[in-house]
């Protein structure tokens, strides 16, 4: 029986309002926290649990709000980073727009263990009807007393805002998203100093995903110790993947952490195989900015071990043979699809993306994708498949912000897992059954 | 204070202190290239990623190098730190492939550019730039604006170094100027090409480290290595009056401020003293400059010519650290 944290209730008719969502032992969280528990012995349980930042670094959770700065007298702010931006990724909508409330009990025991008074959830621009459904569950939060001053009585006072981006990726990444809120130009800061020092309007911040803060409730009410018995190793807990391209069953899934790729992948519960009843060719297993890995190296390590759905196993191998769990975007491509085609996709979106604040990532990622656009469109030549690998690999480390890595991974490992595919395309870009130039010869032919 | 090792060289500086600053601090070839930092602007630099270097370890306490490069303008030393600017093979790759960066959408138009024979861009791919072009594509364009009748933006030039609009922001007190739109076709702006008419808007010429943004009243009149850069000073109610006159015969062709040997500015002045005081009646002279014997503008006009410096390699670079060092320090005067 597999077993699930968040999404658990979520066929539950009128989960999405207040009273239902309660009467399934919603906010008990806030309840046991509020009344019975330290913010530390909050944070020691959070810390316990083992939970990793689900946005795509996997940071441990605790630690990052250990880091938060409590001398300093200043207030302190969390922010909810709901700016679901990464090509492949679309979990959090879906634990938004089904389970608003999860995410305002997770927010709320998590300002209580921070000692945050004010908490922010940022959403992505073209959520826009999430906003509504976000804000709704607040005012009814408001309501029944569970935001607002002297929550439950207590001491403890607590305002959440809806901020909505206006569709910018860089304003994921967190320290952008800061100036962001602050009404500036969505610019990721330099580091150090980190937003759990200097973050929002200059105070100690913590800045967590979506899915991260839902976690919490249960973590509160069940202890830490209870959640880590999920998952296996220092992958502990459930995770959300979203699953797309060609699949079966695209859409969003809550696995346990340890199930096998291969399960995951031709499970009729879970993706349920290949469309069309394909070879599979390649998987992106972490949303667009990991490394993709060809069908032999995702299903099994370079050492022939089962791929298991976990940080440690994913990134097995390094980025020689290995990749990311990331953000849980899960993409597959079939034997019919182009690899250059959609490394090209990807490098357009980077270079669309990119801040434009440091040369290496504001020439590269243009660049990068003006190559790749020349190699798809059959005007490539062979030695500009190591001019992209020269490129990205003096971006990959020089940047700012870590956009300038996830815009060259793709590409690097797009190289390095299919070059023969470049080199086909180089040589006979006619041959690609994706080809632009190949439909067209065939309309001019017939 | 805190003791840092940049290139087998020791110095000791206070806490806070930057990479950069500490290199500036020894002085010579360890001082690694900035052309977005600028001292005098609080939040500048980190952009550019030229004076990225490499901790080789971190501190005393936590020798562990550090796993990037880092931007040496924006990172503080640590009690113990080693760092290795042209002694790392690393850096100075690295630092090719910014230059790279940085040109493939750069005009490459010097011969028709006021700033050449003082852009730091120049001089910056004079020594770590590649003989030939890989970028092949188109580069990107854009329209020549007017800031004000005074000063020319040539966006095509820009390296989005952020200096201006720090300069803007700090020392104007009505802020219009800023960065328009995302990547790498963000431009700078003076939003909806409001002008600026305050008086030390002038100053965004003097820390644009390209030729990006030009003084009208200069424009074409003449090459600056045919001028003579002059210590001036007049008494003036809005800044210091020191500037720095660039004359040829009597005629005053234009006025910036006096730039040090890390091309900053000493002292921000005055859009009057720059734009308006063209006449050598306006001016005490007090003298030339002193400068570099590798720039182009001490061309024909000095006593005391020397070969350049001979360049060392890079293997032996760090015996002959101390000897680069003399020789480049060896600033001559005009004649
Ligand atoms: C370019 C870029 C985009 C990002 N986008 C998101 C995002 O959409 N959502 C998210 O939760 N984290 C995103 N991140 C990661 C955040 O910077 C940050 O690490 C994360 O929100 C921390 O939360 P966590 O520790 O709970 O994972 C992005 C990072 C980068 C560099
Ligand atoms: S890496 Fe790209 S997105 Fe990040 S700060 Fe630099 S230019 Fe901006
Ligand atoms: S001078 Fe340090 S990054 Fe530009």
């Amino acid at each position: 029986m597999e077993r699930k944290i968040l999404l658990k209730n979520v066929d539950v008719p009128g989960i999405r309002t207040f009273e239902v969502y309660r009467s399934t032992g919603g906010y008990d969280s806030v309840e046991k926290a509020l009344k019975k528990m330290t913010p530390d012995e909050v944070v020691e349980e959070v810390k316990m649990s083992g939970l990793r930042g689900r946005g795509g670094a996997g940071f441990p959770a605790g630690m990052k709000w250990s880091f938060i700065d409590k001398k300093s007298g200043n207030p302190r702010y969390l922010i909810c980073n709901a700016d679901e931006s990464e090509p492949g990724t679309f979990k959090d909508r879906y634990l938004m727009e089904k389970l608003p409330h999860l995410l305002i009990e997770g927010m709320i025991c998590s300002c209580y263990a921070l000692g945050a008074n004010t908490g922010y959830i940022y959403v992505r621009g073209e959520y826009k009807y999430i906003i509504g459904i976000l804000n709704q569950a607040i005012l009814e939060a408001y309501e029944k007393g569970f935001l607002g001053k002297n929550i439950l009585g207590t001491a403890f006072n607590l305002d959440i805002h809806v901020h909505s981006g206006a569709g910018a990726y860089i304003c994921g990444e967190e320290t952008a998203q800061i100036e962001s809120l602050e009404g500036k130009r969505g610019n990721p800061r330099i580091k150090p100093p980190f937003p759990a020092v200097v973050g929002l309007y200059g105070c100690p911040t913590v800045v967590n995903n979506v899915e991260t803060l839902a976690n919490i409730g249960f973590i509160v009410n069940n202890g830490g110790g209870e959640y880590a018995k999920y998952g296996v190793g220092k992958s502990t807990g459930t995770k959300l993947i979203s699953a797309c391209g060609n699949i079966n069953n695209p859409g969003v899934y809550e696995i346990e952490l340890g199930l096998s790729v291969r399960e995951f992948l031709y499970d009729p519960k879970y993706c349920g195989g290949v469309k069309n009843g394909k070879e599979l060719k390649a998987v992106i297993a972490g949303g667009s900015s990991v490394p993709i890995l060809p069908a032999s190296l995702i299903l099994k390590t370079a050492a022939g071990e089962e791929r298991l759905m976990t940080y440690e196993s994913l990134a097995d191998g390094g980025f020689v043979s290995g990749t990311m769990l990331g953000s849980g975007g899960f993409i597959v491509y079939d034997e019919d699809a182009c690899i250059v085609r959609n490394t090209w996709n990807l490098a357009r979106f980077y270079h669309h993306e990119s801040c434009g604040q440091c040369s290496p990532c504001r020439e590269g990622t243009g660049w990068m994708e003006s190559v790749l656009h020349r190699i798809e469109n059959g005007h490539g030549r062979t030695k500009d498949i190591d001019l992209l690998v020269s490129i990205a690999s003096k971006i990959e480390g020089n940047t700012i912000c870590p956009l300038g890595d996830a815009a060259a991974w793709p590409i690097a490992s797009a190289i390095r897992h299919f070059r023969h595919e470049f080199e086909e395309h180089v040589l006979h870009p006619e041959k690609c059954i994706n080809s632009t130039i190949r439909q067209f010869d065939d309309v001019t032919i017939s | 204070m805190l003791k840092v090792t940049i290139d087998n060289q020791t110095i000791e500086v206070e806490e806070g202190t930057t990479i950069l600053q500490a290199a500036r601090l020894i002085g010579g070839a360890v001082v690694p290239p900035a052309m977005c930092y600028y001292s005098k602007l609080k939040d500048s630099g980190g952009k550019c990623r030229t004076c990225l270097v490499k901790v080789a370890q971190g501190s005393a306490r936590d020798p562990r190098p550090m796993p990037k490069l880092v931007a040496s303008c924006r990172t503080p030393v640590a009690d113990g730190m080693v760092v290795q600017n042209i002694t790392s093979q690393e850096v100075i790759d690295t630092r090719k492939a910014i230059v790279e960066f940085l040109l493939i959408n750069h005009p490459l138009d010097c011969p028709v550019c006021d700033q050449a024979g003082e852009c730091d861009l120049q001089n910056l791919s004079y020594e770590n730039g590649r003989e030939e072009s890989r970028f092949e594509e188109s580069k990107r364009t854009f329209k020549v604006i007017d800031i004000g009748d005074k000063i020319q933006l040539h966006m095509n030039r820009c390296i989005l170094c952020y200096r201006c609009v720090y300069t803007a922001d700090q020392l104007t007190n009505k802020r219009s100027h800023g960065i328009l739109y995302r990547g790498d076709v963000s431009e700078i702006s003076t939003y909806i090409q409001n002008d600026i008419t305050n008086d030390f808007s002038g100053n965004i010429i003097d820390v644009c480290p390209v030729g990006a943004l030009t003084d009208k009243t200069f424009r074409f009149k003449n090459r600056v290595w045919f001028l003579n850069p002059m210590n001036a000073h007049r008494s003036c109610t809005k800044c210091s009056g020191k500037v720095t006159a660039w004359m040829r015969g009597d005629e005053v062709y234009r006025v910036t401020g006096r730039k040090d040997q890390f091309g900053e500015v000493e002292e921000f002045i005055c859009n009057e003293c720059r734009f308006e005081k063209k006449d050598k009646e306006d001016w005490v002279i007090e003298g030339p400059r002193n400068i570099k014997r590798a720039s182009v503008i001490s061309q024909n006009h000095y006593l005391n010519a020397r070969k350049p410096s001979v360049i060392i390699p890079l293997e032996n670079r760090t015996e002959s650290l101390e000897e680069y060092a003399k020789e480049n320090s060896n600033e001559n005067k005009i004649s």
